[in-house]
C-alpha cells in the first residue's frame, strides 16, 4: 500500500480502483454464499453485502502501520485491509493456506502482517484491544492509529462503553467505526436502543463524533481521513458513524422473517454503494462487464486455490495453543 | 539473603521489571496514589509515573481488554484485577480473547499479558471479595495459571510470568501478603511448570496451593510429633502442571492429600487427584484425600466463614485418615 500523505479525499483517478475493490468484496461474498449453500464450507457465515463502501473507504484511509479490529462480518474488512482473496477463501475452507491457517474461520480472520488484529465473534470483543493497541502506540510515541469496526448492536454491550470511556480518558490514537446497518442480528435498532442517533453515545464520553453516508465510499474515505488525522495528531480518539445497509440476512440462509420481503430489494435499488459509484464514474455496461469478468475470474481462482489447499492434520489442533 | 514480605516480593518483581524494560507497564484500579487495594504497588507511581503505573476506571472488561490489545502490539502489561471475584467481569476478555488469540490466528499473535489478582478468606469480606476461582482458569486452554505461596516463589514466578509470551493468570493470596521470607539477593526466575517440595517426608504427600501450603506445613509439624512423616509439595504453577514431581512424591510416600482453599467440589484438587490415581495407582495404599472449602458461598459471620474454609486441622485430619491413625 502506497503511503498517502496529507490526502484528505479520494482523487478521481483512484475511483476505478475503489470500485474494483468493492466489486471484489461483493463477488467474493456472493461466491461464499453460493459455496456455502452447496455445502462446501463448514461452520456458518455472515456476509456484509451492501456494506462494501464502509470496508473499502475506511481501510483505504489507513496508513501503513495502522491496525484494525474487525467483527463477525469480516470478509470485506479483511480483503480491504489487503489479505489476498486466495488466503481468505482458503481460510473459509479450513485450509492451512488460509489467513488463520485453518484455526479461525470466517469469524476469526487474522492477518497480523497487514495490520489486521482479528475478526471477533464476540460482539464488541475487539474494542478494548483497539484502546490497548492505541495506548501502546501512544506510550511508544509511534504515529500509528488503531481502528475498530463494530455494528449498532455492539453499542449496547459493556465493552463498547468501557473501551470508549477509557480511550477518551487517556486520549489514545483510536478510531471507532460504527457500521450502523440498523440490525442487531434480527433485532431492529428500535428494539435494541432507546436513542436513534447512536453517535450520542460517543459524545457522552466527550468524544469527537463524525458522520458519513456509509454507501458513499468517497464520504466514508474523507470522514475516516479526518478522524485518523485527529487521532494521529494526539488530539484523542474519534467516533465515526457510518449509516449503512445490510442487504443480506444476519447469516447465510437467514430467512429474514423479521423484515418485509421487499425491503432488501428496495434498498438495493436505491442504496447499493457499487451502483452509486458506478453511476458517478459513468461506467458503461461493456466497461463494467469487463471489470466484472476480471473480478469473477479472481474469485473463481480463489475457490480453486482453496479447494487445492492443504487440510491440516487432525493433531495440528494441539499446536499454537501456547507460544 | 534479604528478607521480604510476600507483598514486597511482588512489588520488587514489578519494580525491577519496570526499571529494566520499557515495554512493561502496570494498569489497574487504584494502583496509583493508593498503591492498590492490597498496597502491592505502593510507591511505584512515584518512581515510574502515571503512564506506566496506570490507574484505570472501574472497568474490568476494558482493563483486561486494553492490556490484551497493548500486549498484541508488543508491550508486556501487568494488569491488576483487584479481587478474584472481579475476574468474572474480566473473563470474557481473558477466556475468549487472550487465551485464544494465538490459536485462532494460527500462531500469528502472541499475547504476553499477566493478570494479577488476589483472593482468600479469613477476614470476613463476605461472598464477593474472597473467592478462590483458580479452577475456572486452569480449565481454559491457552492460559497459564500460577498460584504462589511464599515471598521467594511469588517474586521468581512473577518475573517468569512477565517475561513469558503467553497470557497468564497470576493468583496471590490475601492473607499471605504479610508473611516474611528470605529471597535471593538477585531475582532468580522460577520456571513456570515446576513444583516445589517444601518439606520431604515418607508417609504422606500433601499437594497444597496458596494459603494451604502453610496450613499443610503446620500440619506436617503436628503429624511429626505423632510419628507421621509428611511431604509437602506446592505445584506453584497450576497450568502447566508439574505432574512428574507430584507423581514421584506419591510413588515414594504411597499416600496423598490434595488441599486448597477453593471449594472442594470440581476444584483444582480433583484434577490433581485424578492425575495421581492414574499415574500412581499401583503405589497408593489409601484413597486420595481432598481438603477444600465446603460447598457454600463465603459467609460473613466469622464463625461461619471459619467453618466453610479449610484449616490446618482439616489437613491434619486428612493426613491421619490416609494412615488410618485415630487421634
Amino acid at each position: 500500500m502506497a503511503k498517502v500523505e496529507h490526502k484528505t479525499s479520494l482523487a478521481k483517478s483512484d475511483l476505478p480502483d475503489v470500485l474494483r475493490e468493492m466489486l471484489l468484496i461483493r463477488r467474493f461474498e456472493e461466491k461464499v454464499e453460493e459455496r456455502f449453500r452447496a455445502g462446501e464450507l463448514p461452520g456458518f457465515l455472515h456476509v456484509a453485502i451492501g456494506q462494501e463502501a464502509c470496508a473499502v473507504g475506511v481501510c483505504r484511509a489507513l496508513e501503513d502501520g495502522d491496525v484494525i479490529s474487525s467483527t463477525h462480518r469480516a470478509h470485506g474488512h479483511t480483503l480491504a485491509k489487503g489479505t489476498h482473496p486466495n488466503e481468505l477463501m482458503a481460510e473459509l475452507y479450513g485450509k492451512q493456506e488460509g489467513c488463520s491457517h485453518g484455526y479461525g474461520g470466517s469469524m476469526h480472520l487474522y492477518d497480523i502482517e497487514r495490520g489486521n488484529m482479528g475478526a471477533n465473534a464476540v460482539i464488541g470483543g475487539g474494542l478494548p484491544h483497539v484502546t490497548g493497541a492505541a495506548l501502546a502506540f501512544k506510550m511508544r510515541g509511534e504515529p500509528r492509529v488503531a481502528l475498530a469496526f463494530f455494528g449498532d448492536g455492539a453499542t449496547n454491550i459493556g465493552t463498547f462503553h468501557e473501551a470508549l470511556n477509557m480511550a477518551q480518558l487517556w486520549q489514545v490514537p483510536a478510531v471507532f467505526v460504527l457500521e450502523d446497518n440498523k440490525w442487531a442480528e434480527s433485532t431492529p435498532e428500535s428494539q435494541h436502543s432507546p436513542i436513534r442517533d447512536l453517535s450520542e453515545r460517543a459524545k457522552a464520553f466527550g468524544m469527537k463524533a463524525l458522520k458519513a453516508d456509509g454507501q458513499d465510499v468517497e464520504a466514508v474515505y474523507k470522514t475516516t481521513r479526518k478522524a485518523l488525522e485527529h487521532a494521529r495528531s494526539g488530539e484523542g480518539p474519534v467516533f465515526v458513524h457510518l449509516d449503512t445497509v445490510r442487504f443480506s440476512g444476519h447469516y447465510i440462509g437467514d430467512p429474514q422473517v423479521y423484515r418485509p420481503k421487499d425491503q432488501a430489494r428496495e434498498l438495493r435499488e436505491t442504496r447499493d454503494p457499487i451502483v452509486l459509484l458506478r453511476e458517478k464514474l459513468g461506467l458503461g455496461d461493456d466497461e463494467f462487464a469487463e471489470l466484472d469478468a476480471e473480478i469473477t475470474e479472481l474469485v473463481e481462482a480463489s475457490v480453486e486455490f482453496a479447494k487445492a489447499g492443504t487440510d491440516p492434520a487432525p493433531e495440528d489442533a494441539l499446536r499454537n495453543i501456547y507460544a | 539473603m534479604p528478607e521480604l514480605t510476600y507483598r514486597e516480593a511482588v512489588r520488587d518483581a514489578l519494580s525491577q521489571a519496570l526499571r529494566q524494560d520499557e515495554d512493561v507497564f502496570l494498569m489497574g484500579e487504584d494502583i496509583g496514589e493508593m498503591g492498590g487495594s492490597m498496597g502491592v504497588t505502593h510507591g511505584l507511581l512515584d518512581e515510574f509515573g502515571p503512564e506506566r503505573v496506570r490507574n484505570t476506571p472501574i472497568s474490568e472488561m476494558a482493563l483486561a481488554g486494553a492490556a490484551i490489545g497493548a500486549a498484541m502490539q508488543g508491550m508486556r502489561p501487568v494488569a491488576e484485577i483487584m479481587y478474584e471475584d472481579f475476574m468474572t467481569l474480566a473473563s470474557e476478555q481473558i477466556v475468549n480473547q487472550a487465551a485464544k488469540a494465538r490459536y485462532m490466528s494460527g500462531g500469528q499473535l502472541t499475547v504476553p499479558v499477566v493478570f494479577r489478582t488476589q483472593g482468600g478468606a479469613g477476614w470476613s469480606p463476605g461472598a464477593q471479595h474472597a473467592q478462590q476461582l483458580e479452577s475456572w482458569f486452569v480449565h481454559v486452554p491457552g492460559l497459564k495459571v500460577v498460584f504462589a505461596s511464599t515471598p521467594e516463589d511469588v517474586r521468581g514466578l512473577l518475573w517468569s510470568a512477565i517475561y513469558d509470551d503467553n497470557p497468564i493468570v497470576f493468583f496471590e493470596h490475601r492473607t499471605l501478603y504479610g508473611i516474611k521470607g528470605h529471597v535471593p539477593e538477585e531475582i532468580e526466575p522460577i520456571p513456570l511448570g515446576k513444583a516445589r517440595v517444601h518439606r520431604e517426608g515418607e508417609d504422606v504427600t500433601v499437594v497444597a496451593t496458596g494459603r494451604l501450603v502453610h496450613e499443610a506445613l503446620h500440619a506436617a509439624e503436628e503429624a511429626e510429633k505423632e510419628g507421621v512423616s509428611v511431604e509437602v509439595v506446592d505445584p506453584r504453577t497450576l497450568q502447566p502442571l508439574d505432574e512428574e514431581t507430584l507423581v514421584a512424591s506419591v510413588r515414594k510416600t504411597n499416600r496423598a492429600v490434595v488441599a486448597h482453599e477453593a471449594v472442594t467440589r470440581m476444584g483444582f484438587g480433583a484434577e490433581v487427584a485424578s492425575v495421581l490415581q492414574y499415574q500412581a495407582f499401583d503405589w497408593l495404599d489409601a484413597p486420595i484425600e481432598r481438603v477444600g472449602a465446603r460447598f457454600a458461598p463465603l459467609p460473613f459471620a466469622p464463625v461461619m466463614e471459619a467453618f466453610v474454609v479449610p484449616h490446618m486441622e482439616d489437613v491434619l485430619a486428612a493426613v491421619y485418615r490416609t494412615v488410618n491413625k485415630k487421634i
